[in-house]
């Protein structure tokens, strides 16, 4: 019944009302998708969230070589590494078996764009996030296959997800599911034992 | 109110009971829809074994809606420490599980009732690969299907989220952060998802209102709109064959059997022996021995220390096999994109299947040898994904699952030449019991 009566009207309907009913029900439509947008918008940080972030100090005076500690900054892990003379040695050897040696395509301050990786060359300091999807890699110290890793291993960090591994620099292995170096976070020292981690080094 | 003519067909015997059925028909469609869904809807009557697990699908929904009801009474969606230096929501699980009364029950339920939703859901997919159930006429009925898998993986994955253990933090870390894969929009993405520039409270928060009301609104929908599209269809059976097409002098299907009470009934015995499973799992070894809920779940969430094994649960590691196995990267996506992309389409393959599928029978009964060959190889290949996805990486494992991951694709990829060229056998005019 009532169907028989709507192709009734559907015939006799002028084109000026299909129109008229074409274009309200597009407007209608644009303004429906435009209320989207305050809802899309309320799951993007909030502005406390964005505030959050303030730099944090650390202690590393009584960081002694081959040790290493872990702050938080911005809810991240942030690694202090204090490398011996003997890892430094090593991680020359590796450049040839890094995905990116001269770490040109990854994320690091201007003034650690360096061998090292680093402000003072032992002190590392680098965030423990890895690059492929965001596991913290865990410390593979001991060189060789002490730690469940190949005879040929100098030391470093690998990451329990996906495999990944890094050198003491954080810089990633060749074909690995991770493709950057780990990214250095802006760090100052404040003094010779006190690094502050999240604020960039004030030019000399 | 309508006509007296009309008021007729709602004319009932007189009695108290059916008067108020009468009124009541003639208010809202009860009677008619009992009969088109229930006594009056003619399934097939050779339903074996494996059309148990739809029904079985339902139950568990129910009750993994009932029981989250009760957990969402005590849980604190909530990622700051409280006094001992717990986050809120680890300790509102606990509290659950040691100081409501019944909560440790109610608690297993849910997160045993999550496992047993992939086990029935997978071996009701399998029914499907078996029996041809995808193929027209209901090529709908299995999209709605493909939605709703997709639906409880994101149900699932949510949920996981929630008890912010360990495995809760740093499998929706790696999750979310596959998005961030995608060229361009990726990094916004994956921070919109969040809700912040890490997992933290706000990604708790938002977990917990799409996995308490967004996600379970959609799949009760997607859940109506498939059962609806095949009764519109009528199922499928383990011949393969339409039952329609063979009707009598009334226009009831000779193969058919009115659903109420021929399967409603034998329905029941199903679910008093998968309830009988269940429970058992429940209080002998709700945590399935680390599978159901792994062991580093209860350590609560660190995001300083990622913990040295983290596999997510055992229904996604097949697909997080794959993920792992593709570490190469071809053109311009890098390696990461094409992991994600290959993992997308590991679980998004199955919407294809109504078109690949070229064999003239529906039913295994009745296919070759090649598709006997091809699915026994994706099966093991599912298994074996399966199983590595829970091992740490090695690089046998890797080796393995590429491989592996290259036959779990040649099932779907292949399909429009080997269902072709495979012998098959002729399908009866009628169902036929085995």
């Amino acid at each position: 019944m009532t169907n028989t009566m709507s192709m009734e009207s559907d015939c006799k309907m002028s084109p000026e009302r299909r129109r008229l009913i074409v274009a309200t029900a597009a407007l209608g439509g644009v303004g429906a998708i435009a209320l989207l947008k305050p809802f899309i918008s309320s799951m993007m940080p909030s502005e406390r969230a964005k505030a959050a972030g303030a730099p944090v100090e650390a202690d590393i005076s009584k960081l002694a070589p081959g040790q290493m500690i872990t702050v938080e900054w911005r809810g991240k892990p942030v690694w202090i590494l204090h490398r011996t003379p003997e890892m430094m040695a090593a991680l020359k050897k590796l450049d040839p078996v890094m995905a990116d040696p001269a770490s040109k395509n990854s994320e690091q301050p201007e003034y650690c764009k360096n061998e090292h990786r680093s402000v003072k060359p032992e002190i590392l300091v680098a965030i423990g996030i890895c690059t492929h999807l965001g596991c913290s890699p865990t410390s593979k110290f001991k060189p060789g296959s002490e730690e469940g890793m190949g005879a040929d291993w100098q030391g470093g960090f690998l990451c329990p997800c996906h495999g990944s591994m890094f050198d003491l620099s954080g810089r990633v292995y060749k074909n690995m599911p991770a493709t950057d170096n780990l990214p250095v976070p802006p760090y100052t020292y404040l003094s010779d034992t006190r690094i502050l981690i999240g604020e960039d080094q004030k030019r000399a | 109110m309508a006509s007296n003519a009309q008021y007729e067909k709602y004319k009932s015997n007189g009695t108290l009971m059916g008067a108020a059925l009468e009124w009541f028909d003639a208010r809202f469609p009860l009677t008619s829809m009992w009969k088109q869904h229930l006594s009056e809807y003619y399934a097939p009557k050779n339903f074996n074994f494996w059309y148990f697990f739809g029904v079985l699908s339902i139950v568990v929904l129910a009750i993994q809606i009932f029981t989250g009801i009760f957990l969402t009474m005590h849980y604190k969606p909530d990622a700051s420490l409280n006094a001992n230096g717990v986050p809120v929501a680890f300790a509102s699980v606990e509290y659950i599980m040691r100081d409501v009364s019944g909560g440790w029950l109610i608690r297993y339920m849910h997160s045993t009732g999550a496992s047993a939703f992939f086990i029935v859901v997978y071996l009701h997919m399998f029914r499907a690969l078996l029996y041809g159930s995808y193929r027209k006429p209901r090529e709908l009925t299995w999209l709605f299907g493909v939605f709703i898998f997709f639906c409880l993986m994101g149900e699932a994955f949510m949920g996981y989220l929630l008890p912010w253990g360990q495995m809760s933090y740093w499998g929706a870390q790696v999750i979310v952060n596959l998005f961030s894969a995608i060229p361009f929009v990726g990094e916004d993405l994956s921070i919109w998802i969040r809700g912040d520039y890490v997992i933290g409270d706000a990604t708790l928060n938002r977990f917990f209102a799409f996995h308490v009301i967004a996600l379970p609104l959609l799949l009760v929908g997607l859940v109506v709109a498939h059962v609806l599209a095949l009764h519109e269809t009528g199922s499928n059976n383990p011949d393969g064959i339409e039952i329609k097409k063979k009707l009598d002098e009334k226009g009831i299907p000779l193969d058919g059997v009115p659903f109420h009470p021929y399967y409603t009934v034998k329905d029941t015995v199903g679910v008093v022996v998968f309830l009988m499973v269940f429970f058992a799992i429940i209080c002998f070894s709700p945590e399935g021995g680390g599978y159901f809920l792994e062991y580093n779940n209860f350590i609560p969430a660190d995001p300083l220390k990622t913990p040295p094994h983290i596999a997510p649960v055992w229904y996604f590691t097949p697909f997080y096999s794959i993920l792992r196995a593709v570490d190469w990267s071809w053109m311009w996506p890098s390696a990461k994109l094409w992991g994600v992309i290959a993992m997308g389409a590991s679980v998004g393959v199955f919407a294809l299947l109504p078109w690949l599928d070229r064999s003239p029978v529906k039913s295994i009964r009745y296919r070759g040898p090649i598709y006997k060959f091809f699915l026994t190889l994706f099966v093991i290949s599912l298994f074996v994904l399966g199983y590595l996805g829970t091992q740490p990486p090695s690089g046998l494992g890797n080796l393995l699952s590429k491989i592996f991951m290259f036959v779990y694709f040649a099932f779907f990829v292949l399909m429009p030449w080997y269902s072709k060229i495979d012998k098959y056998r002729p399908e009866p005019d009628r169902v036929t019991f085995k």
